[in-house]
């Protein structure tokens, strides 16, 4: 079962239309006109990248691979310097773990508990609520925790997503314990045989100690009923995030282990290279992408799809 | 012990002879670093390229004092120029001297407006002033209840509305400001990508029915290359009055505000570094310099070297390394600079190089604090006239300074050595090497 199967990809090609027409017009750009790829062409191939947010070290070592690819095969044109640009970068997301087919084992536990971290306005919330939905659709039934007691009105903001999911939502008064939401919600779950439980936990950044330890504590407290659980924990990436990513990505990983990445917020024209040098740095994969404000703005990360987006006109 | 401090020094200090003027030549390598570390700051490709481009355009043919290296020399450049473009001219909140103030606060999704826009109101009534907000995000779920809660924490009024266009309540928002007798509103606006033309028009639409006194632009600090999209399109639509930075609490370089200052060249006004209502600040162009071009250390060695110059390079000074009569009083003299500047292993600590070579790591400072007891144990004939030094002398200089003969043996053969390699470097006209004392230990 894979709840996001039957959303079509136009609405994330349409998305990254913008961004793809203006990396496209840099590699043609660089490529026009010439017969074999050369320094010049892989300066302004190296600036589409890096104006992607794909970061130096990536963009130095992709082209470096692109290079000794072309080096070895006859054809060194446009379309082949083009194509072998995207095979590495495409390679590299696989490498991680992403494949466009992903889905959660939510059949492998009950209830199976996901646990959704980021920094803050991110996009966590709202993924919350389109994870919700989606699994709904797909005939489970789910229950969100609002483990947000920080920020003001958060717990508000889950309940409207919630309500529009139409599934359950358990909450707190502000200034609780996350650990204690997250406990009860996964406990309401085992309780009233909930297929899935989503924990919203509240944004922080990467460098502040206590905040990070807490999620530590939600994590364990999760683990006291379900001993498996969390069963996923998706960091929420900002799509338009520069290079911090990375060091926001390995923060989270050492305060509590993730095991995927969701790329909210690109259906701007930022493109969100910055997940590759963390699915580099964290060898986790990307799982999902958000591409608007709606409830059905979340769809499968598909990586072939992804790169290609990124070039394709 | 001496020996191997020598040796790492001296390796240490090889890297940073001063080489006349900037050129092309010497500063090309210093600046690929430097767009690389702009790059990996988030700023934007282009502007970095015409940053750096530009520095250098003013840069070359500037004279490098000997203490320094190009590469320290064209850093410092950059960081100042840095400091500058960030700065400008200054970046008050423009206040309506009759009627009430008109603020809007505008962005993209999650950068952090509904906490900036309480955090303002904090701030105009901590001034004695009486600010009120105007909730018109009508689309993210719970955003109006989010402002209604921070008004209330700080008991500021907040006008909300059931309304479904924000244009509307714009509208109503001056009635609410004279009933209530408020000085101030700030429009606290919903989140929006710029290129969301229904949105971008609305927000335009905000604009012109405000007629604000100030628009703000708000920005996730966290934000990479696609800043100057966003922060052209919202400015060609609202043409914000200045930038808000926020979430500098973390530990992002920030570099996108460098970008935004460039391309759209409207003044940065304040930073919000967390997430209570107290946390603004108001914006420090050199501190985000540094952040962004992330060699402070570099750029406090130039500082410090331009700071004593005058001793580090005096024209007697000049006149006797040229005439190798450099002395053991003279060296007492950059040894003293040296300490001003701060203790020696601060001082390699800053030169680029000399943390791979190991020197700064290992170079104790009781090292120098030996060196000048013994030169201090001297009297002045003998730092004048090394050659009085015979075996008594020498006996005498090692129970006066608590050091060993041998210390002070190595200390003169050290120095002698340094004389020679001194005399050989003036006479090729080759520079000398820096710091000029402190080399024989
Ligand atoms: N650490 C930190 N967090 C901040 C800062 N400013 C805002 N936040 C947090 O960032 C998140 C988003 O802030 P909001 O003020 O809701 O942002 P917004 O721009 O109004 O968001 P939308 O209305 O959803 O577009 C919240 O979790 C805030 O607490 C800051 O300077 N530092
Ligand atoms: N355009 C766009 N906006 C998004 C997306 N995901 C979240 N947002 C918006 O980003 C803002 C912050 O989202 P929220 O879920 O509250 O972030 P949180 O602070 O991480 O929980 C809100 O205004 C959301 O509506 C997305 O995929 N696309
Ligand atoms: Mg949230
Ligand atoms: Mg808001």
């Amino acid at each position: 079962m894979n709840p996001f199967k039957n959303v079509n990809f136009e609405k994330l090609k349409r998305g990254l239309t913008k961004s793809r027409k203006r990396l496209a017009a840099g590699v043609a750009e660089a490529l026009t006109g010439k017969a074999t790829i050369d320094e010049e062409t892989m300066e302004e191939l190296e600036e589409a990248l890096i104006s992607a947010d794909i970061g130096f070290d990536v963009v130095e070592r992709t082209l470096e691979n692109t290079r000794s690819r072309l080096a070895n095969q006859a054809d060194r044109g446009e379309g082949a310097a083009l194509k072998a640009v995207r095979k590495e970068l495409a390679a590299q997301l696989e490498r991680a773990g992403a494949t466009a087919d992903y889905e959660p084992a939510l059949a492998s536990h009950k209830p199976f508990v996901i646990l959704v971290v980021g920094v803050n306005g991110a996009g966590k919330t709202t993924t919350v609520g389109k994870l919700a939905r989606n699994f709904k659709r797909a005939g489970k039934s789910v229950i969100v925790g609002a483990a947000d007691t920080y920020r003001a009105a958060a717990n508000e903001q889950l309940e409207v997503w919630a309500e529009r999911a139409e599934v359950d939502v358990l909450g707190m008064a502000p200034g609780s314990d996350p650990s204690a939401v997250a406990y009860r919600t996964v406990e309401t779950a085992k309780r009233e045989g909930i297929d899935v439980a989503i924990v919203d936990t509240a944004g922080r950044l990467h460098t502040k100690a206590n905040l990070m330890s807490e999620l530590g504590k939600i994590g364990r407290a999760v683990a006291k009923l379900e001993p498996t659980a969390p069963h996923e924990t998706f960091l929420v990436v900002d799509g338009g995030a520069g290079q911090n990513a990375v060091q926001q990505a390995e923060r989270f990983s050492e305060a509590t282990p993730l095991t995927g990445l969701i790329v909210a917020k690109l259906d701007g024209t930022a493109k969100g290279g910055a997940l590759f040098r963390i699915c580099d740095a964290l060898d986790i994969p990307v799982r999902y992408v958000g591409v608007g404000e709606g409830i059905e703005d979340l769809q499968n990360f598909d990586p072939r799809l992804f790169v290609e987006a990124l070039f394709n006109e | 012990m001496l020996d191997e401090l020598t040796r790492k020094i001296d390796g240490a200090l090889k890297k940073i002879r001063g080489q006349g003027k900037l050129t092309e030549a010497n500063i090309s390598d210093a600046l690929r670093e430097i767009r690389r570390a702009l790059l990996d700051a988030d700023v934007n490709y282009k502007v970095a390229k015409r940053f750096v481009a530009r520095v250098k355009e003013k840069s070359l043919g500037a004279e490098v004092m000997r203490s320094i290296t190009p590469s320290q020399l064209i850093t410092k450049h950059i960081h100042d120029e840095l400091t500058e473009l960030l700065g400008g001219e200054a970046a008050e909140l423009r206040l309506n001297a009759s009627g009430a103030t008109a603020i809007l606060v505008v962005g993209l999704q999650g950068s952090g407006k509904t906490t900036f826009s309480g955090k303002l109101a904090k701030r105009l009534k901590e001034r004695g002033g009486k600010p009120g907000l105007v909730a018109c995000d009508v689309y993210r779920p719970a955003a109006i209840e989010q402002l209604k809660k921070l008004g209330e924490s700080i008991d500021v009024p907040v006008l909300t509305s059931d309304e479904k266009d924000p244009r509307r309540i714009a509208t109503s928002a001056p009635a609410f400001a004279k009933e209530r007798k408020l000085d101030a509103l700030i429009y606290d606006t919903a989140g929006r990508l710029h290129v969301d033309e229904e949105m971008m028009a609305e927000v335009a639409d905000i604009k012109a029915i405000v007629d604000p006194n100030e628009t703000l632009f708000v920005v996730d600090s966290m934000t990479g290359q696609d800043a100057v999209n966003s922060a052209k399109a919202f400015n060609e639509r609202v043409d914000y009055d200045g930038v808000v930075l926020t979430k500098l609490d973390g530990d992002s370089r920030g570099g996108c505000a460098l970008s935004i200052r460039e391309v759209v060249g409207k003044p940065i006004k304040f930073a919000s570094v967390g997430e209570t209502l107290d946390a603004l600040e108001p914006f420090h162009p050199d501190r985000l310099a540094s952040r962004i071009l992330d060699r402070g250390d570099v750029v406090t060695f130039v500082e410090k070297a331009q700071a004593h110059a005058d001793e580090l390079e005096s024209e007697e000074l000049e006149e006797k390394l040229r005439k190798n009569a450099f002395d053991f009083e003279d060296f007492l003299k950059q040894i003293k600079v040296i300490k001003k500047m701060g203790s020696l292993s601060s001082i390699l600590a800053m030169i680029p190089g000399a943390s791979k070579l190991g020197a700064a790591a290992d170079v104790d400072d009781d090292a120098l604090v030996k060196v000048e007891a013994i030169v201090n144990s001297m009297t002045r004939e003998e730092r004048r006239e090394p050659k009085l030094l015979n075996g008594s002398r020498r006996k005498r200089i090692a129970r006066g300074s608590g050091s060993t003969i041998q210390d002070v043996n190595r200390l003169l053969k050290r120095f002698k050595e340094m004389k020679r390699m001194m005399g050989g470097i003036a006479k090729s006209g080759l520079p000398k090497t820096f710091p000029k004392g402190p080399s024989p230990f």
